[in-house]
C-alpha cells in the first residue's frame, strides 16, 4: 500500500531514488575518501546540498498549497524563518559560558544590550523537546490565525498574495528591532553544539545532512498521501471550482485552513533544519523577495507535481550559487528572466517539458 | 483522530431532522433582495410541497437565479424568511451546511470539476461526512462504488467513467452535474436550466429523469424552454420583477392575462 502510494508515478520514483543516492554517496565520499582524492566531496558541498534539501522541503510546502489548492503565498518564508528562529534560540541557549561575555544564561546580544534577565519567551528553549515543539507551534499557530481570518472572509487570489507579503514584511521589521529580543539585525549565530554534538565537526554535519534527507522523504510521502486521498481531490476541486465545492457540502474554509497550516509547519521544519547547517538566522530570512524566490523555484520545476518543486529548488539554487560567485551582478536579472521565460514558454515547468518530450518520443 | 471522529458524530446527530409534518418542504416568505437599489426579489412568497415537481418560469431578470442563491445560502436577503421543512432556518446556515442538510443545486452554466474524472466528480459529490479528517482517510467501499457506477449508468456516462470532466461535451457536463445532484441524494433539488444546449433526445431523457425523481425528492426547475416545461410540469410558478405573478397548471398560467402581457404574449 505504502509502496503503491509512493512509487506510483515516475517522478516520485526518481525523487526517492535521487534522495537515496545522495544520502548514501555524499556521506560516503565525504568521510570515506582522502581529501586529495578525486572522488572526495568537500565539507562545504555537503552543507550546500543539505541546504538545498531544506529549500526543496520549503518548495514542496509551497507547491502543496499553490499547485494543488491554488493559494499563491508570497510570504511563506515567514514560517520558514519562524521555525529557524525557534531552532536558533535552542542553539543560542546551548552556547552557555562559551560566549564572548561568558554569561551562563544570557546570550551575548542580551548581555550587550545590558539586559539582566531572560525574556519570558526564551525560557524553556534550552530543552530540545520544547524548542522542537516551538518549531512546529510558532509557524503553525501564526498560519492558523492568519488563515482563519483570511479564508473565513473569503480573501482569495491576488489579494491574499498581497496580504501574505505584508505578513512577512511586518515580521521582518519586527525582528529587526533589538527590543523584540531576537538579536535584532544580527540575528542569532555563533552556535556551538546541537544535542551535545559539535556543530563544527564533519560527522555532525553528515548527521544533519542525513536527518534532513530523511525528513524531506517523510514530508514528501505525507504530501503524496494527502494528494492521493479523497481530501486531495477535494483540494484540487477547491482550486478549480471553489464555489461548486461549497455547494456539494464541503467547508472550503476548513479545507484551506488545514492545508495552509500543514504547509506552514513543513516550512517551519525546513527552517529549523536550515539554521544549524548554515550557522545563522537573521531577519533577512523574512525578506519578501525570499518568498517570491520560492515561488519561482516551484514554477521553474513544475507546479502541482511535488517532485517538480523539489527539482526546481535544486536547479534554481544551484544556478544562484554559481551565478552569485561567477557573475554576481547578473543573478537578479537571470532570476527575473527565468521567471518570465518559464511563465511564457513552460507553463508546466521543467517537469512538464520533460514529460511532453517523453510522450512525443513514445508516440514517434 | 478520535477527537475528530467524535466531533463528526456529534455534528451529524445535531443536524436537525427534516420535519415535513405539514407536507411543505420549502417556505419562502416575504423575501426581498436588492442590489444597488435594483430589487431582484420583491416580497417573494413561495411554498414547495414535499415530493412536488415545480417549474419556475419568468422573463430575464425576474429573479429566478437570485431566488436559488437565497435558498442555497449564496445571497442573504434583506428581509424575509426561508425555512426548509418546519425546523431548518436556511438564513442562518452557510452553503455547505445547506448542502449537507439536503438541498442540492445544479447551476445554469454546467460547473463540474474539469481535472477530475467523471467517476471522481461523483465521488466528491457523494453524501456523507465531509469534514477534513473524515475525507482524508475516506475509502470507497464496494457499495459506494456500485452506487457511483449505477448513477453513471443513469446519466449515460458509463463509457466516460475515467475521462476527465473537462473533456466532456456540453450536454455530458450537464448530465454529469445532474449525476452529482443524485449522489448528494438531497431532499430538494434545485435545477437551473437543465436542458440548455441539449439535443432534443437529451432533453427528452432529462425530462424523464426529473419526472422520475419527483415523488421521492422535491424538484424545482427553472427553465426557459416552454416545450420542456410543458412536458414535465404539474404546477408552474411565473416570476416577474422579483415576485410571484401567477401560479397554477400550465394551461391556467398560459391563459392568465397578466402572464400573457408580460411573458407569453410576444
Amino acid at each position: 500500500m505504502i509502496r503503491r502510494l509512493l512509487l506510483s508515478d515516475r517522478g516520485s520514483q526518481l525523487f526517492f531514488g535521487a534522495l537515496l543516492l545522495l544520502a548514501i554517496f555524499v556521506p560516503l565520499l565525504n568521510l570515506g575518501t582522502a581529501e586529495t582524492s578525486a572522488l572526495h566531496v568537500p565539507g562545504y558541498t555537503v552543507t550546500l546540498i543539505g541546504k538545498y534539501m531544506t529549500y526543496a522541503l520549503m518548495a514542496i510546502a509551497v507547491d502543496l498549497i499553490w499547485g494543488y489548492c491554488g493559494i499563491l503565498s508570497l510570504g511563506h518564508t515567514a514560517f520558514f524563518a519562524l521555525g529557524g528562529y525557534a531552532m536558533g534560540m535552542y542553539l543560542m541557549r546551548q552556547i552557555g559560558t562559551r560566549g564572548v561575555y561568558a554569561d551562563p544564561i544570557l546570550p551575548d546580544f542580551m548581555v550587550f544590550l545590558n539586559w539582566k534577565e531572560l525574556p519570558w519567551f526564551w525560557h524553556g528553549m534550552d530543552h530540545f523537546g520544547v524548542a522542537m515543539l516551538m518549531v512546529v507551534l510558532a509557524p503553525g499557530l501564526l498560519a492558523y490565525l492568519f488563515g482563519w481570518f483570511a479564508f473565513r472572509s473569503r480573501v482569495t487570489g491576488v489579494y491574499l498574495s498581497i496580504i501574505t507579503q505584508a505578513l512577512t514584511y511586518a515580521l521582518l521589521l519586527a525582528f529587526f528591532r533589538n527590543e523584540m529580543g531576537f538579536g535584532g539585525n544580527n540575528g542569532l549565530t555563533d552556535f556551538k553544539e546541537l544535542l551535545g554534538f559539535d556543530l563544527q565537526s564533519q560527522k555532525t554535519r553528515i548527521g544533519l545532512f542525513l536527518v534532513t534527507a530523511l525528513i524531506l522523504a517523510i514530508s514528501y510521502a505525507l504530501c503524496r498521501f494527502i494528494i492521493a486521498s479523497r481530501l486531495g481531490r477535494v483540494i484540487e476541486a477547491v482550486r478549480d471550482a471553489e464555489s461548486r465545492t461549497r455547494f456539494i457540502g464541503y467547508k472550503v474554509e476548513n479545507v484551506k485552513l488545514w492545508l495552509w497550516t500543514f504547509s506552514a509547519i513543513l516550512s517551519g521544519i525546513a527552517g529549523a533544519l536550515y539554521v544549524p547547517q548554515v550557522g545563522i538566522i537573521n531577519p533577512g530570512e523574512f525578506a519578501p523577495i525570499n518568498s517570491i524566490e520560492v515561488v519561482v523555484w516551484v514554477a521553474v520545476g513544475g507546479r502541482g507535481t511535488l517532485y517538480g518543486a523539489a527539482l526546481g529548488a535544486f536547479i534554481v539554487n544551484y544556478a544562484k550559487t554559481y551565478f552569485t560567485a561567477a557573475l554576481p551582478e547578473v543573478w537578479l536579472y537571470a532570476l527575473g528572466a527565468l521567471f518570465v521565460g518559464v511563465t511564457l514558454f513552460l507553463p508546466q515547468g521543467i517537469v512538464g517539458l520533460l514529460s511532453k518530450l517523453g510522450s512525443k518520443r513514445k508516440a514517434s | 483522530m478520535i477527537g475528530a471522529r467524535l466531533l463528526g458524530q456529534r455534528r451529524r446527530s445535531a443536524a436537525p431532522k427534516l420535519d415535513l409534518s405539514h407536507n411543505i418542504i420549502l417556505y419562502l416568505e416575504g423575501i426581498s433582495v436588492s442590489f444597488d437599489g435594483f430589487k431582484a426579489l420583491n416580497d417573494l412568497n413561495l411554498y414547495i410541497e414535499a415530493g412536488e415537481l415545480r417549474c419556475i418560469i419568468g422573463p430575464n431578470g425576474a429573479g429566478k437565479t437570485t431566488m436559488m442563491d437565497v435558498i442555497t445560502g449564496k445571497t442573504r436577503p434583506d428581509t424575509g424568511s426561508a425555512w426548509f421543512g418546519q425546523t431548518v432556518d436556511l438564513l442562518s446556515m452557510s452553503e455547505p451546511e445547506i448542502a449537507i442538510a439536503g438541498i442540492g443545486r445544479k447551476f445554469q452554466k454546467p460547473t463540474v470539476f474539469p481535472n477530475h474524472t467523471a467517476f471522481e466528480n461523483l465521488e466528491l459529490a457523494m453524501a456523507g461526512d465531509k469534514s477534513v479528517w473524515k475525507v482524508l482517510f475516506a475509502k470507497l467501499n464496494s457499495a459506494q462504488i456500485d452506487k457511483i457506477d449505477s448513477v453513471l449508468k443513469t446519466i449515460g456516462l458509463t463509457e466516460k467513467r475515467d475521462t476527465l470532466a473537462g473533456g466532456l461535451s456540453h450536454g455530458q457536463k450537464q448530465w454529469l452535474e445532474i449525476g452529482m445532484l443524485l449522489m448528494q441524494s438531497p431532499e430538494l433539488l434545485l435545477v437551473d436550466e437543465p436542458v440548455a444546449g441539449m439535443t432534443p433526445q437529451e432533453t427528452e431523457r432529462t425530462a424523464e429523469l426529473l419526472v422520475s425523481l419527483s415523488g421521492e425528492h422535491s424538484v424545482v426547475v427553472v427553465e426557459h424552454d416552454m416545450e420542456f416545461v410543458r412536458s414535465i410540469a404539474r404546477t408552474v410558478t411565473v416570476l416577474h420583477q422579483g415576485s410571484v405573478l401567477a401560479e397554477g397548471t400550465m394551461d391556467q398560467v398560459q391563459n392568465d392575462p397578466k402572464v400573457i402581457e408580460v411573458y407569453l404574449g410576444d
